[in-house]
């Protein structure tokens, strides 16, 4: 069974002009448990907005996102974020650390909403990323490296079983992006937890057994319209 | 870490990011609330202080006029007297069945601003301030001999003008109004008359702590005092008896043998045709006084609560002002999956938590604030209020602080309710 089926999902915006603009259609993708996917897309051709419903983040227009059987479109917001909080974790481009908090309390903060934030765990998380002398720093005392690891440690802190990232390696030069992919996929291996992960980089595209071209996966990007 | 520990956490990180702007935001709660429950507690514990404090007579006779400055006047030692009653009035009430005590007054000197009383050695061997309890002397100090030039001092008037048993000392004339001993009423002529301090007093708590006690005999005899008990001039020779028909008194103070005997001196006292007036029973006078004065409270109230407005409207603008610049943050919360309701929780527990804060706070200002006003009127009336006493508003304060906190931050806690994350994180990439 998938632990991710999306079929037919469609997700328009509005411009300010009132034109309606077709930027998501999907006809079908799947996601196994434990499985690791990346997704090839350009900037601007709707994987962040993919991304986003699947995360629950947006709502769909149209359409069926189900995990683990259940529909996700149909959740209303409160339980999306359980959902998010239970099941997911998310690595941003930018990575998005909270700069009031220490590392570790950004690791924390990860996984308190689900089940419960696990202090130690979230310790262990860091210490496997070789950040254990930087747990009580901010944000902007660390280099973009261990913020990236900070980032990477939040996203798992909570056990999720489904990571998501997008262009988690964008702000990386190559060496230190290889380094955090190999982290990001050895860290979700010994956890089960299957990654999709969007880039346009084609060294880390290439680390991935099962790619997908998001100008394929995308019927909007063809131009088809509402 | 459960989500009330991770909200604790978002608190705890937002109050230490504004640091200054929480810091002046508890300032301002704390004096709010400090005020509030300084304002209550000074009105309640003044009132208590003045209509129910140790006064130890039933009723005071004094001349016609005011109720009100005869009491001020008498016991509370404040204000000028109304007038003079001849000494015959004094006579006849002390001499009534009901009476148990009278004592007369005789008020016009001060030393160093201090009010001396003239009146007869009764007041330590029979008067009892609080029931059971009459002055005490400090040391070996004793009563005046009625018929001396000496002097009795009460604790306060000891510790201001410095007398001491066996000090010397001249009155001037004039009293000392409103409490102020800086400025005494009348010519500030000093006197002739040398008075030898025999005994001061053990502080009783009471306006009484601030008087000086001579005999009331040395009052009709002070050098330039002239007296109209007959409505004819007369002033004392040295060694010459004084007849009675020239004596006058300022007041008398009446204790009943039941203090519902007070009607029936009324009556009599009306019988006398426009001489005199009876204040009884001398805690309801005070009590109307502070009817009358009951606006001034009221417009201190409304202060205090203006002062509780703008500190709410201050919680609500310091963290108002903060929520552009942590739409961000809320953002990623909402993404890493907190509801809606755990941002807009954090935000009003935030603002309450500068609330509390504030209310701790206000427990020091309360004090200082109560310290100074305490002294204040002690200095100024002899009345001694208690800093520590219970109050209502010590409780009730803090919790309508809490719920000002808690309405105050409703309003930025919406706005971090509304947080798009989707376009947020967008916008922040």
């Amino acid at each position: 069974m998938d632990l991710l089926h999306v079929e037919n999902l469609i997700k328009d915006y509005v411009s300010p002009d009132g034109e309606v603009q077709r930027v998501l259609e999907i006809a079908n993708f799947n996601l196994a448990a434990g499985e690791q996917v990346a997704i090839r897309g350009s900037s601007g051709s709707g994987k962040t907005t993919f991304l986003h419903i699947v995360a629950g983040i947006l709502a769909a227009d149209r359409g069926s996102v189900r995990f683990d059987g259940e529909e996700i479109v149909a959740l209303n917001e409160s339980q999306r974020d359980q959902y998010r909080a239970r099941e997911l974790g998310y690595v941003f481009q930018s990575f998005h650390l909270l700069g009031a908090y220490s590392a570790l309390e950004n690791v924390i903060l990860g996984g308190a909403f689900g089940s419960g934030g696990d202090p130690a765990f979230a310790e262990e998380l860091l210490v496997t990323l070789g950040l254990e002398h930087r747990l009580k720093h901010r944000p902007h005392q660390l280099s973009i490296g261990q913020q990236q690891r900070v980032a990477l440690a939040r996203a798992l802190a909570g056990r999720p079983r489904m990571v998501l990232a997008d262009e988690p390696t964008g702000n990386l030069d190559p060496t230190a992006a290889v380094e955090a992919l190999e982290l990001l996929r050895g860290l979700c291996r010994n956890q089960g937890a299957a990654l999709l992960l969007v880039s346009h980089d084609p060294a880390v595209l290439g680390a991935f057994d099962r790619q997908e071209d998001f100008a394929v996966l995308n019927q909007a990007a063809k131009g088809v319209t509402p | 870490m459960n989500s009330l520990r991770a909200l604790l956490l978002i608190v705890r990180r937002s109050l230490r990011e504004h640091a200054l702007s929480t810091t002046v935001t508890v300032v301002s709660a704390a004096l709010a609330s400090g005020l509030v429950m300084a304002v209550f507690a000074v009105a309640a514990q003044s009132r208590a202080a003045f209509a129910g404090g140790p006064v130890g007579f039933d009723a005071v006779l004094g001349a016609r006029g005011s109720a009100t400055q005869l009491v001020l006047n008498t016991v509370f030692h404040l204000e000028t007297s109304p007038g003079n009653i001849p000494w015959s009035l004094y006579k006849e009430v002390s001499e009534d069945r009901t009476v148990e005590l009278a004592i007369p007054y005789a008020v016009g000197d001060n030393y160093r601003g201090l009010r001396i009383v003239g009146t007869t050695p009764e007041i330590f061997t029979k008067f009892e301030y609080v029931e059971g309890r009459k002055f005490e002397f400090v040391g070996y100090g004793e009563p005046f001999d009625g018929d001396l030039r000496q002097a009795v001092v009460g604790s306060e008037a000891a510790r201001i003008s410095g007398l001491k048993r066996g000090d010397v000392f001249q009155p001037s004339h004039g009293v000392p109004v409103s409490g102020n001993a800086q400025n005494p009423d009348g010519n500030g002529v000093q006197h002739d008359e040398r008075y030898v301090v025999t005994g001061v007093l053990k502080p009783t708590n009471s306006p009484s702590d601030r008087v000086i006690w001579i005999p009331i005999e040395g009052i009709f005899r002070m050098g330039g005092h002239v007296l109209r008990g007959t409505g004819e001039n007369f002033e004392a020779q040295a060694g010459a008896v004084i007849p009675d028909e020239h004596k006058e008194v300022s007041a008398v103070m009446l204790k009943f043998k039941s203090p519902i005997h007070g009607r029936r001196m009324e009556d009599l006292i009306n019988r006398q045709g426009k001489v005199a007036t009876l204040a009884w029973p001398i805690a309801n006078v005070v009590a109307q006084l502070f009817e009358r004065l009951g606006w001034v409270n009221r417009i201190l109230e409304l202060v205090a609560y203006l002062v509780v407005l703008v500190a709410g409207g201050g919680l609500l603008s310091s963290i108002y002002n903060t929520m552009n610049e942590r739409r961000r943050e809320f953002a990623i919360l909402r993404a890493l999956g907190a509801r809606r309701r755990t941002v807009f929780s954090a935000i009003v527990l935030e603002a309450m938590t500068i609330s509390v804060l504030g209310s701790f706070l206000g427990y020091l200002v309360y004090g200082v604030i109560m310290g100074v006003a305490a002294a204040i009127i002690r200095e100024r009336t002899g009345v001694v209020l208690d800093t520590f006493e219970w109050h209502p508003a010590l409780y009730q304060t803090p919790l309508a602080m809490l719920a000002v906190g808690a309405i105050a931050g409703i309003f930025p806690a919406r706005k971090a309710y509304a947080t798009d994350v989707a376009s947020t994180l967008s916008r922040n990439l």
